[in-house]
């Protein structure tokens, strides 16, 4: 099994919420000062879920990552959990992409690395929650596709995949070669073993430069944009809480009680 | 290359009837339609669904596009994205929004890229700029920590929003509005995907996102003896119990009992929080609350500053103080 895992490094979505700050033009977030940045969590369920169809059925996993300044300690996590190769799309001209340019990049590199059984993707990114590359990518590519996998099955040639659905799940049959989005259903991500990280100190990624995967400039970055972020707010809380209070905590909760009776809340 | 004109929305059917997000989306829909002074348009996508283009007029379409196949049983991304591209192709809309479902997150991006149009998820508001008439997209970025406001300068104008973000008209069953049939025209051997099988998700009591009390708990309870406790409160209420991540990762209660951005969204009357932050990621899920109510030990949790009411202590004491308070003023 040939499977190709997209990532991308994003400021960490664990950082206190006091720390995340709109830069004053009002359409990117400053990352926090001393918080290093993350392997997108969403992406290594992704990660998570080629690891497990390798397990279970052999085969290479390459993870592929786009953005610029990426840490090479961040993004070779993957290496470390136990991905075979790592390919950095590695250009300033890939800032601020949207879904569009990302998936049209994603799958110029994915058509020079040639062969794959499976696709991986996040069900979204933990950034701009857009939830759209995996998709794209797979219509790009003209691609069978599967959406918010739980689980994965490689049987005769098919993956049968559990997809979680608003009822609870449905299992779908699907022909290689596809594409697959992992939902946090597939199981937490496992951590990189000593091994692996030894693995992956000594690996070095192949980066790929705009010219080397052969992108039209005007497609690529906010160039290839599709959407247009008109702006970029934190909602405003009210924060009018009356606080109840008593001698104690048993009567401040009795308290309470009366007073949502009161206000006709119960 | 004629206009693009009107609003249409996918309606999702289930148990024969339409589903509540397309009543929703048909109400938020007609919105937007009256203030393009444009028709509302409605898309039946399924095997046995024709019967339902009356109600989708009811609940305020103009116009119902109907596709009914055998082949559309069971949603599948080779058999809907051509279907909805064809639709598209036929009514030429302005604007097109589904649901934030499994369907519609599936099919709204892919069927986006095959348009060579964008599309934004997960949308809490839509408006119409009243200068540009562009779809203002409303949705939360960063987990929560921030929203976003997309506009899109291809057609259609793609948008999926989350279930309650929009209220449905009262049907009116004298409306009148036109039905127009539309071929699916499927080639059964370019689907790539069978579903074998779909299995319902089993729940015990009231459904979360049906509930209109909603006891939610944090990590702060600490194990599935505690949610126990919160589980009281919601029977003594008629409600249901939800959580934020940390427990249903931990398996103190079920996976689907989570409340925020990557779980359930509930509206319900009251929602009493315990032991949980407030963090964007779960707010994102209750938000929508008529009244919350806090129950934490930190008084700086952001949870206070989402409250209406709250009390500041330590839950395991509160909890069946408040629960032994409520049981009395119940009886009376």
């Amino acid at each position: 099994m040939n499977m190709i895992v997209c990532i991308k490094q994003v400021i960490d979505p664990e950082a206190p919420p006091a720390s995340f700050k709109i830069d004053p033009s009002g359409n990117k977030v400053v990352p926090p000062a001393g918080v290093s940045p993350v392997v997108d969590p969403y992406a290594e369920y992704a990660v998570e879920a080629a690891l497990k169809v390798k397990d279970a059925s052999g085969g290479k996993v390459t993870a592929l990552s786009l953005g610029s300044n990426q840490l090479r300690d961040i993004v070779k996590k993957p290496l470390a959990m136990g991905a075979d190769e790592l390919i950095l799309l590695e250009d300033e001209a890939f800032d601020e992409s949207d879904s569009w340019s990302t998936a049209y990049a994603l799958a110029r590199a994915i058509k020079k690395i040639g062969e794959y059984d499976i696709i991986f993707c996040g069900r979204e990114a933990s950034d701009w929650n857009a939830g759209q590359v995996g998709s794209g990518l797979a219509e790009i590519l003209g691609l069978p596709s599967v959406t918010l996998a739980e689980k994965i099955d490689i049987a005769d040639g098919k993956a049968k995949v559990q997809r979680k659905t608003d009822e609870g799940y449905e299992v779908v049959e699907i022909s290689l070669p596809c594409l697959i989005t992992a939902s946090n259903e597939i199981g937490e991500p496992r951590y990189p073993t000593i091994k692996g990280i030894m693995a992956a100190k000594k690996k070095e990624p192949v980066v790929w430069k705009p010219a080397d995967i052969g992108v039209d400039a005007a497609q690529i970055g906010a160039a290839g944009r599709r959407t247009k972020l008109q702006k970029l707010f934190q909602p405003v809380r009210e924060g009018k809480c009356e606080i109840i209070e008593g001698e104690n905590p048993e009567e401040a909760a009795a308290n309470l009680a009366v007073k949502l009776r009161e206000v006709k809340v119960l | 290359m004629a206009e693009n004109k009107g609003v249409l929305v996918l309606c999702e059917t289930k148990e024969g009837k339409l589903a509540s997000i397309s009543t929703e989306l048909l109400g938020g829909g007609s919105k937007l339609a009256k203030d393009l002074g444009q028709e509302l348009l409605a898309v039946l996508v399924g095997s046995g669904v024709a019967n339902l283009a009356p109600e989708a007029t009811a609940y305020g379409a103009d116009k119902v596009y109907v596709v009914d196949d055998p082949l559309l049983k069971d949603y599948q991304t080779d058999s809907y994205v051509p279907v909805m591209e064809k639709v598209v192709g036929q009514a030429m809309p302005q604007v097109l929004i589904m649901g934030q479902t499994s369907i519609g997150r599936d099919l709204a991006p892919r069927l986006a890229f095959r348009l060579n149009t964008a599309v934004s998820l997960g949308c809490l508001e839509l408006a119409i700029d009243p200068q540009s008439k562009k779809l203002l997209q409303t949705k939360p970025v960063y987990g929560g920590n921030a929203q976003a406001v997309f506009i899109t300068e291809s057609f259609p104008q793609i948008a999926t929003v989350r279930p309650k973000a929009m209220v449905p008209l009262a049907p009116d069953q004298s409306r009148k509005g036109e039905v127009i049939k539309i071929d699916a025209g499927l080639d059964a051997s370019a689907i790539r995907t069978k579903v074998l099988e779909k299995v319902p998700e089993e729940v015990a009591g009231i459904k979360l996102e049906d509930a209109e009390v909603v006891v939610g708990g944090g990590r702060g309870i600490g194990s599935a003896e505690g949610f126990a406790q919160l589980e009281e409160i919601a029977r003594l209420l008629k409600g249901a119990v939800g959580a934020t991540r940390p427990p249903c990762d931990n398996g103190w209660v079920p996976a689907g009992a989570q409340i925020g951005l990557t779980g359930k969204i509930v509206t319900p009357d009251l929602y009493i929080a315990v032991a949980l932050s407030g963090s964007s990621q779960h707010m994102s899920g209750c938000s929508g609350s008529k009244a919350i109510v806090a129950i934490n030990k930190d008084p700086e949790a952001n949870i206070f500053r989402e409250a209406r009411f709250g009390v500041v202590g330590d839950w395991k004491k509160i909890i069946p103080a408040f629960t032994e308070k409520l049981k009395e003023l119940l009886a009376k």
